[in-house]
């Protein structure tokens, strides 16, 4: 027994880990992709149908797949992009002798551990409309009342601040433990030559910081991409369709309409979107990485 | 390469190794061994038995609720109850349904948005038979109600709850205006306009204007206008009448609601009218208590009722069966739960529902005086006035209800937004003929 042990150790030790894998995610995704050239649509009694293409077809030529698709991109790329920034200003603001900055840490924890659920009922009743602290807020400073979630127009933005509110800390974290662990010769040097403080941030400290903004982004891509619970728990991809992104939509085919293949099919080609995405980023991290 | 392992690494590697496999497996096993469990064969004869009975958060589950011991008392079986909000039971259940799972007993669905789907998976057991073991059980039911829970001759649930769209209004705002309760579509949107005063907080009118909850309420406008749905097969949003219906829905909610109505299904359109801040409001008679109990509403003592207001198309409106109750295909205890499913229908239990507010399906229940004594004598006026122009349907009786309302909803918000309603009811219109031709 020992023997066997001994000989297979290197099987033995990541099986747990292999079947995990196995179980909890290749064959989760097989099937889906399997079930996305089949019509079913949950039934007991008709077994799935085999329809070759047919459901990825009638995806590209949904129009509200396509809205979907923009709302994804749309809600994504801002939120980021607005959080990347504000991230990295707050990590540099961190990164100086404040007084509290255990305390400011931990409170920055806090949108983050809270249960996303929770934060959008939470962010529900600031957004109201009629009673909502959102829009005492906005009277108080003599602005005219918005509608927030309820407007069409509105909702994406008012969307973007609840996830940027939940995950701007988490860059700023990301971000300080690579500013702490940065070289301090550089900058001895870049002083030595009288640059300004401006100069070292960007030509200095950027590109150093380059790995770790990466990875924070990669992070917060794939997450964004794919955010449910928030837009689900606020709107539920309303005020009609203005906030259905492809993860709700998807959702919406499964369990609303119960057209499972069609969602199937939706879902193969959101995995195939963010797989991309995410390769991208990891080779643009990647040569970050290799310049240091 | 080769390298020595000491016993100790050894032991440790496949105490790791096993503990991770069997890890996996017993996470892997979980389910169905839970299942077993909570749905093995209970043993038959005198022995306790329990079933589970998965509802809705609705008024009819917290007035059963406290009659549950009788029920016990009287036949020695337990009943567990699972509740859910509306939308999350239809996704539960159907998706514990179609994992053929043996733990639902009996079920509260909503026979016009689930009941074809459901019966069409083969998820219910069929009554058939126990109904004629009792003779003619089904005789005091509400026809058009008892109507939505058969498919052709096969009867797979029973209805418990009715309701129909009844207008709520602010005694206290129409008696300082000298006014009466509108009688038609028109006296509605007057009074609405004269009494709606947003600088004050208060608007003339609001209900729901959500995609798709909106649509089960609106009904009752389309009726009125003398549209509807469809007509033999043929989808029929974009007639005139129709897109006359949704434009009135609509401008009623642009001009003379509150901010927000896009968002609003019931809860948030209640909140509105039950803070004393919109004089009229039309929804569903079942959850007229949400306005009249004071512990849930500010303006309770001020509320009043009249029938749905007549339209150009004369006085028709939504009064179609909301809830019926069910007994999974796959229980293992279906007798048991007949016996729940007879107890819970029967003229006892209802009238003892329908004195706590519930609006029951039994024809002699609602003759009974005892029977109406709850309500409100106004709410008993209108929902009598209702029931003599009700269509027994407040949505399209389908299969794919849920997309089907989504389309129509998605005309309602085009007209709240003030948006070209005439392109947006072609465009629906479309999609929802698309839906029938597939079914």
């Amino acid at each position: 027994m020992l023997y066997w042990i001994d000989k297979n150790v290197k099987w033995i030790y990541p099986l747990p880990a292999v079947l995990f894998v196995g179980l909890m995610m290749i064959f989760p995704i097989g099937y889906t992709f399997w079930l996305s050239f089949h019509e079913w649509s949950m039934s007991n009694i008709t077994p799935p149908l085999w329809v070759t293409l047919d459901n990825y077809m009638s995806l590209f030529k949904d129009e509200l797949f396509r809205e979907s698709l923009w709302i994804t991109f749309y809600f994504t790329v801002v939120a980021v992009g607005v959080q990347t920034v504000l991230g990295i200003l707050l990590a540099l603001l961190m990164n100086k002798h404040i007084i509290g900055k255990g305390l400011v840490k931990t409170l920055f924890l806090l949108p983050m551990i809270a249960t996303p659920v929770a934060v959008g009922l939470v962010w529900v009743l600031i957004y109201e409309p009629n009673v909502g602290v959102a829009n005492i807020f906005l009277q108080a400073l003599g602005l005219p009342v918005q509608e927030w979630l309820a407007s069409p127009d509105l909702v994406i933005p008012s969307l973007i601040l609840i996830d940027v509110w939940e995950w701007t800390p988490m860059i700023a974290l990301i971000v300080l433990a690579g500013l702490v662990s940065l070289p301090k010769d550089p900058y001895e040097a870049a002083i030595v030559d009288g640059a300004s403080g401006l100069q070292i941030f960007w030509n200095i400290t950027l590109p150093l910081l380059k790995p770790a903004i990466y990875s924070a982004v990669l992070l917060r891509l794939i997450d964004a991409l794919k955010t449910f619970d928030i837009i689900y728990a606020t709107t539920q991809g309303g005020p009609g369709t203005s906030s259905q992104t492809l993860n709700i939509y998807g959702y919406v085919l499964g369990f609303q309409y119960f057209q499972i293949g069609k969602a199937s099919a939706l879902l193969m080609v959101f995995f195939a979107i963010v797989l991309s995405l995410s390769i991208l980023v990891i080779s643009l991290r990647k040569k970050a990485g290799a310049s240091l | 390469m080769k390298k020595k392992w000491n016993c100790f690494q050894k032991l440790c590697f496949s105490l790791v190794a096993l503990i991770g496999v069997s890890a996996v497996l017993a996470a892997c096993s979980g389910g169905p061994k839970k299942d077993e469990v909570t749905t093995g064969e209970q043993p038959s004869g005198n022995e306790p038995q329990t079933i589970r009975l998965v509802a809705a958060n609705h008024p009819w589950t917290e007035a059963i609720m406290p009659l549950l011991p009788d029920f016990e008392k009287e036949t020695g079986i337990t009943v567990k109850v699972d509740s859910y909000f509306e939308d999350q039971l239809s996704q539960k259940t159907s998706v514990e349904f179609a994992a053929n799972a043996k733990s639902i007993d009996v079920v509260l669905f909503r026979p016009l948005q689930d009941g074809k789907q459901f019966e069409k998976n083969g998820y219910f057991a069929s009554l058939n038979e126990y109904v004629s073991q009792q003779g003619n059980s089904t005789d005091d039911f509400v026809p058009s109600a008892l109507g939505s829970v058969k498919n052709g001759d096969n009867l797979y649930g029973l209805p418990v709850v009715t309701e129909s769209t009844v207008l709520y209004y602010r005694k206290d705002i129409l008696e300082k205006a000298g006014l009466q309760p509108p009688k038609t579509l028109d006296e509605l949107k007057e009074q609405a306009e004269k009494l709606s005063d947003p600088q004050n907080g208060l608007y003339g009118f609001v209900a729901r204007g959500k995609r798709s909850p909106a649509v089960t309420q609106f009904s009752s406008f389309l009726y009125s206008h003398g549209a509807d749905f469809m007509k033999d097969g043929q989808a029929t949003l974009n007639t005139p009448e129709a897109i006359q219906a949704f434009e009135y829905y609509g401008g009623l909610l642009k001009d003379y609601g509150p901010p927000g109505t896009l968002n609003m299904s019931w809860p948030e359109a209640m909140a509105v009218f039950t803070q004393g801040k919109a004089v009229f409001y039309t929804d569903a008679s079942a959850l007229y208590t949400n306005a009249t109990d004071p512990s849930k509403s500010g303006v309770a003592d001020q509320v009043g009722f009249a029938p749905f207001p007549a339209g150009p198309g004369g006085n028709k409106v939504a009064a179609p069966p909301a809830w019926a109750i069910a007994i999974g295909a796959n229980s293992e205890k279906k007798d048991a739960a007949w016996q729940f499913v007879k107890w819970v229908t029967s003229k006892e239990v209802v009238l003892n529902l329908q004195a706590d507010g519930i609006t029951g399906a039994l024809t002699s229940v609602w003759e009974m005086p005892e029977g109406v004594a709850h309500f409100p004598e106004d709410l008993t006026e209108a929902i009598v006035e209702n029931n003599k122009h009700g269509v027994p349907y407040d949505r399209p009786a389908i299969i794919n209800v849920g997309e089907a309302r989504d389309a129509i909803g998605d005309v309602i918000n085009a007209a709240i937004e003030g948006k070209d309603v005439k392109a947006a009811a072609e465009k629906s219109n479309a999609t929802f003929q698309a839906i029938l031709d597939k079914e």
